[in-house]
């Protein structure tokens, strides 16, 4: 499709906007690329191994480093859109720092962020410090130095707390953030292998193990790793003297409340829009979800079109979803837009 | 089993056929946020009353929605009407107001 110099520009350069933005430009079409921080990769650059099967995230990413090097011409990194605006049919992006540029096509790939989990105080995230969210034991993870509670000695209980932040219409989230269940699995098992000493337990709602190897890993995190799981969530945690945690809940398959204390505290933390991605979908008009996700026009036949035409959508911007399913909503996405083009170019052959 | 059409004893089986919802919709109609529970326990996990009563909210709750009344008053007997409960559930449900409903539809039962 040499006469089609349609300009698309793909913001966000995490895992959907690179997978994305290389699946287009390997298909011949001229793909800008933006990125708000130095460098690409989003939030695949923080994470240790992936779920189910523990993989080195750096594997991902040099699979995606790899295929952008070699298909898009134009990265911007320290871009920071801030609008996205629509008139006679082009799409102009402005940045912070006042620049601006016209596409054809807009692919919004902005992401996610994680719920801060200081709004739940009852769990006492930045006041106690032996709690800490997933992302922070992730960077533990990563860093492979021994894990340790705040006053460095090797913590022996150790409690994960599941959907904090999600399914709770209190923090304004009604949402399932639906990656952190096996993240609390993949997690409890990374940890028992550093420390086979310790003792797991995780506090959850419901187990949503909906991906392949879910719920086989779930099941070894008990057979195997012998991690205790308990259906109750956790309504508070209270520090003790000696800066270990006391926590409540109601063990719920058995109907009676209990008390425990432990020495570290996980917190599962949920998944919202990112600011960027709230940002960018009011700027451009684009409908949203009950979550404040950008809405697709339909969302079993175009779930990545938006409301605006020229307009699409990827990855967790659109919803909660695994490395894996991003991946693939990326390619959806490229598809989608390669489609729409051609249906346009068509059109304007007739005319 | 066949069923002889007589027994001494009551089967402990949930009859949710043939079960009385009357409380179930007097609560649900007076303070509708009683339908919101997912029976995740926060209630019971933080009520003052559960740890040294079999007090438990979250069950109270699933039980009357199955239409199961049998001992009601005197489990509702136990709560405090502390209000900890209201402060924990995720689902922002009205649960003292759910409790004095369950008493006034209790009260009023022959005119449900």
């Amino acid at each position: 499709m040499n006469t089609n110099r349609q300009h698309i520009i793909v913001i966000g350069a995490g895992p959907a906007g690179l997978e994305a933005a290389a699946t287009l430009g390997a298909a011949g079409y001229p793909v800008t690329l933006l990125e708000k921080e130095n460098h690409t990769g989003g939030k695949l650059k923080s994470l240790h191994q992936l779920f189910p099967g523990f993989r080195p995230a750096y594997e991902v990413q040099n699979y995606l480093d790899g295929r952008l090097e070699i298909n898009v011409a134009q990265v911007i990194t320290n871009a920071d859109v801030i609008s996205v605006t629509t008139e006679n049919g082009k799409h102009k992006v402005i940045l912070a720092d006042g620049q601006s540029m016209n596409g054809d096509i807009v692919l919004i790939a902005s992401g996610f962020q994680v719920f801060n989990a200081e709004k739940k105080e009852e769990y006492g995230y930045g006041i106690y410090e032996n709690v800490i969210t997933s992302p922070d034991l992730e960077a533990k993870l990563k860093s492979c130095d021994p894990l340790t509670s705040a006053n460095g000695t090797t913590p022996r209980k150790i409690a994960f707390i599941h959907c904090v932040g999600s399914r709770d219409q209190k923090a304004g989230n009604v949402h399932c953030s639906r990656v952190c269940c096996i993240t609390g699995v993949k997690q409890a098992i990374e940890v028992k292998m550093q420390l086979p000493g310790a003792e797991i337990f995780n506090f959850y709602m419901d187990l949503r193990m909906f991906g392949q190897n879910f719920e086989e890993l779930y099941i070894e995190a008990q057979q195997k790793w012998g991690i205790t799981f308990i259906r109750g969530r956790v309504s508070e945690i209270g520090e003790n003297m000696d800066g270990t945690l006391q926590l409540k809940a109601e063990d719920t398959l058995s109907g009676r409340p209990m008390k425990m204390n432990f020495d570290l505290v996980v917190l599962l933390v949920g998944i919202v829009p990112a600011r960027q991605t709230l940002a960018i979908g009011k700027s451009a008009g684009l409908a949203l979800t009950s979550g404040d996700f950008l809405a697709a026009s339909d969302a079993q036949l175009s779930p990545n079109k938006t409301t605006t035409d020229g307009i699409f959508i990827t990855g967790t911007c659109r919803e909660p979803l695994s490395i894996a399913e991003t991946l693939t909503d990326a390619r959806a996405a490229s598809v989608s837009i390669i489609q729409y083009l051609n249906e346009r170019q068509k059109k304007s052959e007739c005319i | 089993m066949k069923d002889w059409g007589y027994s001494i004893l009551k089967g402990r089986q949930i009859d949710i056929e043939n079960n009385d919802f009357s409380i179930s919709r007097f609560v649900a109609q007076h303070e509708p946020s009683f339908k919101w529970c997912i029976g995740c326990g926060s209630c019971t996990a933080t009520c003052s009353a559960a740890r040294l009563t079999g007090f438990n909210p979250r069950k109270i709750n699933l039980l009357i929605h199955r239409g199961e009344t049998t001992n009601l008053a005197e489990e509702i007997s136990k709560c405090m009407l502390c209000g900890k409960c209201q402060l924990v559930c995720p689902r922002g449900i009205n649960t003292r107001n759910v409790i004095q409903n369950i008493k006034r539809a209790l009260n009023n039962c022959h005119a449900l």
